[in-house]
């Protein structure tokens, strides 16, 4: 009975002591992201691992979701004769909801994970340690680049992603099942607001870049240097990047479409 | 590794792309290319009854949306609901007792502000008209036809058609039918 508690008390204990070390690690990659005004280089090479090597998953996965959403769209709307709506149900689902949820979570997947393998495997072989011998801070060098780049890259992703799933549903809605082209793009314009939607979507990915992208950087940075720890820090990085997101996405809806 | 001067094409080519997708979804996907509402002119209506009309519903004049219902609010002093439209600055020339009524799109579809032109009619025209009924010569008058500007308010309206109403009068008008023909026989 007294270990139960003792190891829940440990448990609850860790979970603060992480939650402060991974606010902390914010706050040094934070101070130290003016470092990096003279030094773009480093981040664009971190854009492009992060960002441009994701472009392939998700033109894919955007493409396929717009055309999922065209086809059951379709079957629901022909029920009830408003067929011509398909337009404003795959834009604004994509816009608001699937574009940057789903790119969040594919980032985790594809740019998430390899984020926290690379620094983690850094800290394990002691390159981290390396670099600080050398007086180079690894926050600064390591982790700020990788911080921002996600950060800049998450809204550009979900942008693409949600225009290119407007294309498939514009596919299979106007090209496979007959939908009309003119109502198709005229009632999405009609109905889908360029500050409620489209940059409410945008401040989504913003916010879901952040969050990922920290999580990745904290797991790595805080992986035990095994390659069992380095292992679980990848697997722990793509849950609680999952978990987060969807979460973070429920308070941002409430805050943004609740009223 | 690639050379840094191929990643740093790619990550031009790569942001670029984002750039071009958000513009999209702003130009093609979103209002942003139709009326563009701050650059025009706001005119009341009070209605009986606004009930589905919402703000943001589209105002039209023959069918063509000339702007959009800014602000739908009540007011207490003559229990009606004051609706304010912006309209698009293109059109300013739209008569003064033009009248505006509340539609509704197909079967189940939004409510809309359709208004309809009046004559273009008004003072001037009515007493020159009236010159000439009574054998007089028109007195000299200023202006032509008076349009709806900023802060003008249209007079004939007609609120929106609730379902329920409509076929309680209906069945009370069936009933008061019945009745009276019962008492015929």
């Amino acid at each position: 009975m007294l270990d139960l508690l003792q190891n829940l008390g440990r448990r609850g204990l860790g979970v603060f002591e992480r939650l402060g070390r991974a606010s902390l690690l914010l706050v040094q990659i934070l101070s130290g992201l003016h470092t990096l005004l003279p030094r773009p280089r480093l981040v664009i090479q971190q854009v492009f691992s992060v960002g441009v090597l994701s472009l392939v998953i998700i033109v894919v996965s955007g493409t396929f979701v717009g055309m999922v959403l065209g086809l059951q769209g379709y079957n629901t709307l022909v029920d009830f004769g408003a067929e011509e709506s398909l337009g404003v149900v795959v834009a604004l689902s994509l816009v608001r909801e699937l574009g940057p949820v789903v790119t969040a979570l594919l980032f985790a997947g594809r740019a998430g994970s390899a984020l926290t393998a690379e620094i983690g495997l850094m800290k394990a072989t002691e390159q981290l340690s390396a670099l600080e011998m050398m007086a180079v801070d690894p926050v600064r060098r390591v982790l700020a680049p990788r911080f921002i780049a996600g950060f800049i890259s998450m809204p550009l992703l979900a942008a693409i992603f949600s225009a290119v799933g407007v294309l498939g549903g514009y596919f299979v809605g106007v090209g496979l099942l007959g939908v009309d082209e003119g109502a198709y793009w005229s009632q999405m314009q009609d109905k889908v607001d360029l500050y409620d939607d489209v940059y409410n979507g945008v401040i989504k990915s913003l916010a879901f870049g952040w969050v990922a992208t920290w999580i990745a950087v904290f797991e790595g940075h805080d992986a035990v240097p095994t390659s069992e720890g380095v292992s679980r820090a990848t697997t722990r990085t793509v849950v609680y990047t999952s978990l987060a997101v969807l979460g973070l996405d429920f308070v941002l809806t409430a805050l943004m479409f609740g009223d | 590794m690639m050379s840094t001067r191929t990643t740093e094409i790619w990550v031009g080519v790569f942001v670029a792309a984002g750039l071009a997708a958000l513009f999209m979804l702003a130009m093609k996907v979103s209002n942003l290319s139709a009326l563009n509402e701050e650059d025009g002119f706001t005119i009341e209506a009070r209605f009986e009854d606004a009930s589905g009309l919402k703000v943001r519903s589209p105002v039209t004049m023959a069918g063509v949306r000339i702007g959009r219902v800014v602000a739908i609010e009540f007011d207490k002093q003559s229990l009606q609901a004051v609706v304010r439209m912006r309209i698009d600055r293109r059109y300013d020339t739209l008569p003064a007792d033009s009248s505006a009524s509340i539609y509704t799109a197909g079967l189940l579809g939004e409510k809309y502000v359709g208004l309809e032109p009046g004559a273009g009619a008004d003072e001037c025209e009515e007493a020159a008209l009236e010159a000439e009924l009574e054998g007089r010569a028109p007195e000299p008058c200023e202006g032509g036809t008076r349009v709806l500007r900023d802060g003008s308010r249209i007079k004939i309206t007609q609120g929106s058609l609730v379902l329920e109403k409509l076929i309680a009068r209906f069945v009370s008008q069936f009933l008061e039918g019945g009745g009276k023909k019962e008492a015929a026989q």
